[in-house]
């Protein structure tokens, strides 16, 4: 990319107080960035800090959560600004999709109400021009009868549904940025696949770039341009999605891979990773994979490798790097 | 249920049609707490007669069989419970043995004391309770929630009638802040008898001298009354809310870039509101039973210092209309949660 990326996260490491009053550190010098128009796919497993790393780019930590590092949106560096000026980030320039729209829609506001309190409260506009502004969205999401639906209340829509006025409601303000986090775990596989197609429509159509954060790599390669993979805290692999999904070259990201399940002739293969992953309270010495990777060596226990670039575009966290050429 | 009936009652609104419903069990439920209500009076040990004429006069079985005769007594027990019942669908409580005035006419005058005691109460316990639990919520663990927990512990731990009595000696006896006890100050006249709420009579008619006293003398007692109240809210409110804001969709509102304000209003006490208003009506319900003790020690001339005076001469049609206006009470503000419920809450109003 040549251009200055949409949002680029510089070195960035989360804290949070910990349940013994030390500090537990879920994100730890973590880089990425995003470009106009680009859809970034970040996986890991539960409690790699994919979402909180999420959650950074809104202001919205966990109570006592420290960061540190940049994150550099539009010319300004979001980790200096006062809090009354991320606000007004939230929502209008950076929106938020969350995982389960059966509870991330307030069940006592009406449609059009939850559609139109942020435009309202971002632009100052009045109510009729933010309700046309409403029916204009949830016709871009595919709602039917949208005037009518504006009148109604989230239990009386079905989960798919939900989560299209979700995007609707994320979309209102004309965001630069659509953060997705598993926008599709809670659904239907069938209702999954139109929502994916949505999120692609919308990337055309708006020219939106989008952090999809993910498990879900069948999810990830139906939709990403370039895949982050994390794990323990930190980024262990980048690359664009055809490089990673098709020759991972971390471990890491060939295990979850491999935990995919395969077409294989008739049968499915499936191969479980070994082990769990580690707590951020207590992570090994060395590379934290080490403990679960089948290609670790003696010096794995020792150093934590850094981020250093394998390719052009391609970045991995590895000292042994033992998958050159190795397909997925 | 004939036809045409019953088209006529699912052409009503779903609203309509619910409260009707309820209306009708209501009565129902009077008509229980008619039973129970006469049945008590017949176990419990006592002798109305001697407690209506005295000493003298009940060691004379001929004024007795007078008295027994006069107020029905002599009759047997179902038969004077169908009379008791025939009567009260036509609006006839019984005389009562101890004033000699119909039951209905004394219930109405006492009835509005208390309500006008336990309205302003509760009205300021709703203010009081959800305010403060806000408050608390919104610090959770810092200093305002510390503070406001130990103080809604204690409101729900004073005994009433302590309360009652310390307040009186405090604010009359000790301080003079408040004017004393009874409804208006010695020798000011009551206002004209339109609603039978001597503020909201005075304020009717203009007369502001009466307002100012009438409102001096209910300020203590309803606060007083108000105590156990405003700690249960208080501490409901906080836990509803609590559980409130960890809801995805309070995140949600705050990643739409929402004022804190507006998160806490909208997002967070609006859903807390509907199980407050459950817990508030429950609340309500408590407050009549505090109104007695209150009552009795401020000389409020309510419904609680009729039901003890009652209790005291075995008055047994006094006692069973402030057994059903009460319960009549607790089932109409039972109504008004459920209705309040079906509209702060759109999945109830809607299904």
């Amino acid at each position: 990319m040549s251009e200055a990326p949409l949002v680029s996260i510089e070195n960035l490491t989360i804290s949070l107080p910990g349940n013994d009053g030390g500090r537990l550190f879920p994100v730890r010098d973590v880089s990425l960035s995003i470009g106009a128009g680009e859809i970034v796919g970040l996986a890991g497993e539960s409690g790699s800090g994919k979402t909180i790393t999420a959650l950074s780019l809104l202001g919205l930590l966990p109570p006592g959560g420290r960061m540190s590092g940049h994150i550099r949106f539009g010319g300004q560096d979001l980790l200096t600004l006062p809090p009354r000026a991320i606000a007004d980030v939230r929502g209008r320039d950076i929106a938020m999709v969350f995982q389960d729209p059966m509870t991330a829609l307030h069940p006592m506001l009406s449609i059009e109400k939850q559609l139109t309190e942020h435009l309202r409260h971002h632009r100052g506009i009045d109510a009729r021009a933010a309700r046309t502004r409403a029916i204009e969205l949830l016709e871009l999401v595919r709602i039917p009868d949208a005037a009518r639906a504006l009148k109604r209340y989230p239990h009386q829509f079905s989960g798919g549904m939900r989560q299209r006025i979700a995007i609707a409601i994320a979309l209102c303000c004309e965001p630069q940025l659509l953060i997705a986090d598993e926008p599709t775990t809670a659904l239907d596989v069938t209702v999954q696949a139109g929502i994916l197609r949505l999120l692609q429509q919308l990337r055309g159509e708006l020219g939106l770039s989008v952090l999809l954060i993910t498990h879900d790599m069948g999810v990830m390669s139906a939709l990403s341009d370039r895949v982050v993979i994390m794990y323990a805290g930190r980024v262990v692999e980048t690359g664009t999605r055809t490089d990673v999904l098709q020759h991972p070259r971390h471990p890491y990201t060939h295990s979850l891979l491999g935990a995919l399940p395969h077409e294989h002739g008739d049968d499915m293969l499936l191969q479980p990773m070994r082990g769990t992953p580690p707590s951020i309270g207590a992570l090994p010495p060395g590379c934290p994979f080490h403990p679960r990777c089948d290609w670790a060596e003696a010096r794995c226990r020792d150093i934590e490798p850094g981020l250093h670039a394998v390719e052009p575009n391609r970045a991995i966290a590895c000292v042994v790097d033992p998958l050159v050429g190795v397909p997925a | 249920m004939q036809q045409p009936i019953k088209r006529a009652w699912y052409a009503l609104p779903s609203l309509v049609r619910f409260i009707l419903r309820r209306l009708a069990i209501g009565v129902l439920l009077c008509v229980g707490v008619t039973l129970v209500s006469f049945t008590l009076t017949q176990i419990v040990p006592g002798d109305p007669v001697a407690a209506s004429l005295g000493d003298q006069a009940s060691s004379d079985p001929e004024t007795v069989a007078a008295f027994r005769q006069r107020f029905g007594l002599d009759k047997p027990l179902p038969e004077q419970y169908l009379i008791y019942v025939t009567n009260l669908a036509q609006g006839n409580f019984g005389e009562s043995l101890q004033t000699r005035r119909p039951v209905a006419d004394d219930l109405a005058k006492y009835m509005s004391a208390t309500i006008e005691l336990s309205l302003v109460a509760m009205t300021f316990a709703m203010l009081a309770g959800v305010a403060l639990g806000i408050i608390a919520a919104v610090n959770r663990d810092r200093w305002p929630d510390q503070v406001i927990r130990v103080i809604s512990l204690a409101g729900v731990s004073v005994p009433t009638f302590w309360l009652s009595l310390v307040c009186l000696y405090v604010f009359f006896f000790q301080l003079g802040w408040s004017p004393g006890v009874g409804r208006l100050s010695p020798g000011a006249a009551a206002p004209m008898n339109l609603t039978g709420l001597y503020t909201v009579d005075a304020l009717l008619t203009g007369n502001w001298k009466t307002l100012g006293s009438a409102l001096a003398h209910l300020a203590l007692p309803a606060m007083v009354l108000a105590i156990y109240t405003i700690g249960a809210i208080t501490r409901f409110t906080r836990a509803a809310m609590l559980d409130a804001f960890q809801q995805d969709y309070v995140r949600a509102a705050r990643a739409k870039g929402m004022p804190e304000r507006t998160v806490v209003m909208r997002h967070v006490l609006r859903p807390a509101l509907a199980s407050i208003i459950t817990v508030s009506g429950m609340a309500f319900g408590r407050m009549l039973g505090g109104a007695v003790l209150v009552e009795s020690v401020f000389s409020w001339p309510g419904l609680g210092e009729y039901a003890y005076r009652s209790a005291l001469a075995l008055d047994l049609r006094a006692i069973m209309g402030v057994s059903l206006v009460i319960a009549a009470v607790y089932i109409l503000v039972n109504l008004l949660v459920d209705i309040l419920y079906a509209i702060v809450d759109p999945r109830i109003r809607l299904s």
